[in-house]
Parts: C-alpha cells; structure tokens; sequence
C-alpha cells in the first residue's frame, strides 16, 4: 500500500514540477503587470499581424494536410502498389526531422541561390522568407498526423463492407462519401487537431524560412520570441498566452476526439 | 481539385485480394497512388535529398570539416547525451504515471491524464518561456537554472513527456492480470511481480516511447533555444548550431550537421521498426 502512495506521489510531483507548476506560474506573470498592459501588447499591429499569418497559415495546411492525409492512408491501406514499404516510411519521416533541418531544406531548394529558388525568383515567385515557405515548412512537420491516425482504423475494419457496397453496385465516390468516411472520421478528427495544433505552433522550421521580418512573415511564435528578446517580457507572456489559449482549446478538442486507445499502436 | 476528390472517392477501388473477373479496373487507383508519390516527393523527399546532395558539394573533406570543428562536435554531443539521459529518465518516470494513471485510483486523475497531452499541444517556444517562468532568474523558487545545461534538460523533458507515457498506457490497460494475481498468490512480492510479469510485456512500447523521444530530442530546437542561450561548448544543442549556421549563410557547412542528425534519426526508425516487427512475432 505504501508503495502504491509512493508512486503516486513521484508521478504526481514530477508532473506538477515539470508542466503544472511552469504552467500557472507562466499564467501568474503575464497579468502580474495587470490587465491592461497585456491587452496594450495584444492590440499592437505587429502582433495582430502575427495572429492574422498563424491563422493563414494554419487555414492552408489543414484542409490540404487532411485530404492528403486521407489519401495517403488510403493508397498505404488499401492499394497493392510497389514501394508501399517506403511510402509508409516516409510518411514517419518528419517525425524523425528537425524543424531546424525541414527550414535549412526548403532554403536549399527554394533560396535565392538554390537551382529551383532561381528559376522561381526569374518568374517572380519568391518561397523563402514568404508565406510559400512557411506554407511548406508547416506541411512538411504536419505529414505524419492524418495518416498515421487513419491507417490503423483502415486496417481495423478491412474491406468487407466496401466489397459487398461495390458487388451492389455502388459507385467509388459512394462508397468512400458513405461507408468508408464514417469509419475513419474519428481518425480524421483527431488527425485534424494534431495538425492544428501543430501548425499554429510550429517554430523551427517556419523561423528559419520566414527571415523574420516584423510586420510581414512574423508568425505568433516568432513574435513571442522576438518580444523576447527584446526584454519586452510582458509581450512575450501576452502572445504566449494566446497560443495557449489557441492550443488549450485544441488540447481540450483532442481529449474529447482522443480514439480509444488500441492495442497495436 | 475535383479530380483529387474523385480519386479519394475511388482509393477503396482496388482492395488487396481483388479478383480480376468481371471487375473494371478503376484508373482512380494509380491516380492516387501517383498523387501521393507526388505529394510526399514534393514536401519531404526532394528537399531532404537536396540537403544530402548539398552537404558534400564542396567535397568530402570539407564535410568532415565542417562536422568536426570544435564547436559542432560539441553541439552533436550535448545534443547526444542529453536525449540519451532524458529518454532514460522518460523510461523510468514515464512507466511510473503509466502505471498511476491506469492501476491506480484517485481524485483528479483525469486531470493527470490531461496534463500528459499539454506538451504536444503547447507550442514548443511557448514550452520554453513557460519554464523559464518557474526556473528563470524571476522565478518564485530562487532556482535559476537559465543558461545551464540543466535548462537543456528540462525542456527536453518536457517535450518529450508524452512518448513513454501514452505508448505504455493503452499496453498497461489491455495487459491480463489473471498471471500478476498467480504470481501474487504463490507468494510473489509487488516487486517481483512487477519485474517478472508486467515488464516483460511493457518493455516493447517502453523501447517504442524511448525512441520516439530520442527523435524528438536529437533534434529540438523550439524549446531549447530561449531557455539555454545557447552559448557555444557549453549549451548549444546540434539544433541550433544549424540555424545559426543557415544565419551566417553557412548553408553546406549546416547540411552537413543536418545530415549526421538525419543518419542518426533514420537508424533509430529502422531500429524501432525492428524492433516491433520482434514483438509483433513474439506475440504471435
């Protein structure tokens, strides 16, 4: 019995050290300095600026990284294609990446001075340090999450149903629209808010594309950083706060779509 | 875009065992697969092959060169050792809240349960600010650790909470436990029960939650990077020393360091997926 106490003792203290506690202390100082001066830092152009580019950003990646996320689990799944192997690792492979790498990639292939990024800047289309880049940056960290959420459901409910649809003649739209997306809309969800969650607030990779440029391809965590840095501390803790806030409403989406936890993952 | 949602409607078209008789085959099929080639070429592939290709274009010496110098081999091993100590750590503490959250029984434990799920939502700059907030030279505890290695180590710990926790759990929750009360019976301590019963059968997702972690840490860069200050020998991780490489416009020296990361990165994938293929068998 008392062992029992201690263990839950040790994982309780370590998660109040490590995420509860940093948590409310962080919620304490951003209004230590009173309300208004966070409402002061949040009503400033670049940081309104800041909030409009993550939504952007994370308008664009979503939809595109769940439809192909879909697509994906669909060709891994159900599809008898050479190279399937490596077309499920390579889905895994952001997983395994830097954010600082997945930047220093697309700057190779897309700067100035990068065969493609010279092609690009002579028709006038420029990817680094604009919203292109940062567009793929996030795409890039976002890969793994619809697809690896919708596989294993896919494996789970093999093709039983989809054969006996097809032998009653149903068409490949309906029988995706009507029997398939029911069951892996779960997988979907959650897929969903991994990805929000992760492109509203990526760092990394989009920091080292964007340039940083206050006012044009400052996403919000850049601005928190470069707030930062500044010793603007209650600029720092006021962004931060919103993307908690952003994040916190995810987070508590992702415990209400959470799928029941499988054996085999 | 109507034709991509056209081959998403077909995808299901071609099931694994299809019998060629009296079926058309549908052309929505190699569609998608080449859409999906295509998409994954485009975002992951070619760019990650670009900074393979970049890495040596000045020759092999000077990719040595640029992996050796002094301070990146620093970088690499700080980097090194601290996610090898926090997936120990992990390994440890994260069986222990597995445990907690699915044999134990107590006021508040959905909340534990939640609190997991926080470092994976919480952006990882903001991850940073928030511990420097507690262990930062205002914090209430009169404990600074900002610009220490100690810092390094905290936000890896942070990040990397959920791994072990949430690999261990769904295996913790669906284990028999008719063998653990047969052990107990013939007079096995909780100790030993533990040790010869349940371990055996969590050390595969244990292992699994390891390197998911150790990828993650290998290469963090978000949270390390405002709580470490990143002085060179002494808290610059691998991450950091590339994009302050990208910022000097250092390019091939970073793909360079970019790509010993990758190597690093790629064998652990094929190792754990060795590694689950051994217990996937062992299962069976």
């Amino acid at each position: 019995m008392t062992s029992r106490y201690a263990l839950r003792a040790i994982a309780l203290g370590y998660l109040g050290l490590l995420v509860a506690g940093p948590v409310a202390m962080m919620l304490w100082a951003t209004f230590s300095g009173g309300v208004a001066s966070v409402w002061e830092a949040i009503a400033r152009p670049a940081f309104l600026h800041a909030l409009w580019l993550t939504l952007l950003i994370a308008a664009i990646v979503v939809p595109l990284n769940t439809l192909f996320g879909i697509l994906c689990a669909l060709v891994v799944v159900r599809h008898d294609v050479r190279g399937k192997r490596l077309l499920s690792a390579l889905l895994d492979l952001p997983l395994g990446v830097s954010p600082v790498v997945v930047g220093l990639a697309l700057v190779i292939v897309y700067g100035r001075r990068g065969a493609f990024g010279g092609w690009l800047a002579e028709h006038g289309v420029r990817v680094i340090f604009a919203l292109p880049g940062m567009v793929l940056a996030t795409l890039f960290v976002c890969i793994p999450f619809v697809a690896r959420e919708v596989i294993p459901v896919l494996r789970e409910i093999g093709t039983e149903q989809e054969q006996a649809a097809r032998t009653l003649g149903a068409s490949d739209w309906q029988i995706f629209r009507l029997i398939t997306l029911p069951a892996i809309r779960a997988g979907v969800g959650f897929g969903v808010v991994l990805t929000a969650a992760r492109a509203l607030g990526e760092y990394g990779a989009v920091a080292i594309v964007s340039g940083r440029l206050t006012g044009r391809t400052e996403t919000l965590t850049i601005h928190v950083e470069e707030r930062f840095l500044a010793f603007d501390m209650t600029g720092a803790y006021a962004a931060s706060l919103v993307l908690a806030a952003l994040a916190l409403t995810i987070f508590f989406a992702m415990h209400a779509r959470r799928p029941a936890p499988r054996g085999g993952r | 875009m109507s034709a991509t949602a056209v081959s998403v409607g077909a995808a299901p078209a071609a099931p694994v065992p299809r019998p060629r008789a009296g079926g058309r085959r549908s052309w929505a099929a190699p569609l998608a697969a080449g859409a999906v080639t295509a998409w994954l070429s485009a975002i992951v592939l070619i760019p990650l092959a670009a900074v393979v290709v970049r890495s040596t274009a000045d020759g092999w010496a000077s990719f040595w060169a640029a992996v050796t110098t002094p301070q990146t081999l620093a970088a690499l091993s700080l980097s090194l050792g601290a996610s090898l100590a926090v997936v120990a750590i992990n390994a440890v503490v994260g069986t222990i809240i597995a445990w907690v959250l699915v044999r134990d029984d107590f006021p508040g434990q959905s909340v534990a349960n939640a609190l997991i799920d926080l470092p994976f939502a919480l952006p990882t700059i903001v991850a940073g600010l928030t511990l420097l907030a507690l262990y930062g030279v205002r914090g209430p505890l009169g404990v600074n650790v900002a610009y220490t290695r100690v810092a390094v180590g905290l936000a890896l710990l942070f990040v990397t909470l959920p791994f072990v926790v949430r690999a261990v759990q769904p295996v913790l929750a669906e284990l028999d436990r008719e063998m653990e009360q047969a052990a107990s019976a013939l007079g096995a301590s909780g100790a030993t029960t533990f040790r010869l019963i349940v371990l055996p059968n969590l050390v595969p997702a244990i292992l699994s939650g390891m390197g998911l972690g150790f990828a993650r840490a290998i290469g963090e860069f978000g949270s390390v990077v405002l709580i470490s200050g990143n002085i060179p020998f002494e808290t610059e991780v691998a991450a950091v020393r590339i994009a302050s490489q990208v910022e000097n416009d250092n390019v091939t020296a970073a793909a360079a360091i970019a790509v010993v990361l990758l190597a690093i990165s790629l064998a652990l994938l094929l190792a754990m997926g060795m590694v689950e293929r051994w217990s996937r068998q062992h299962d069976q």
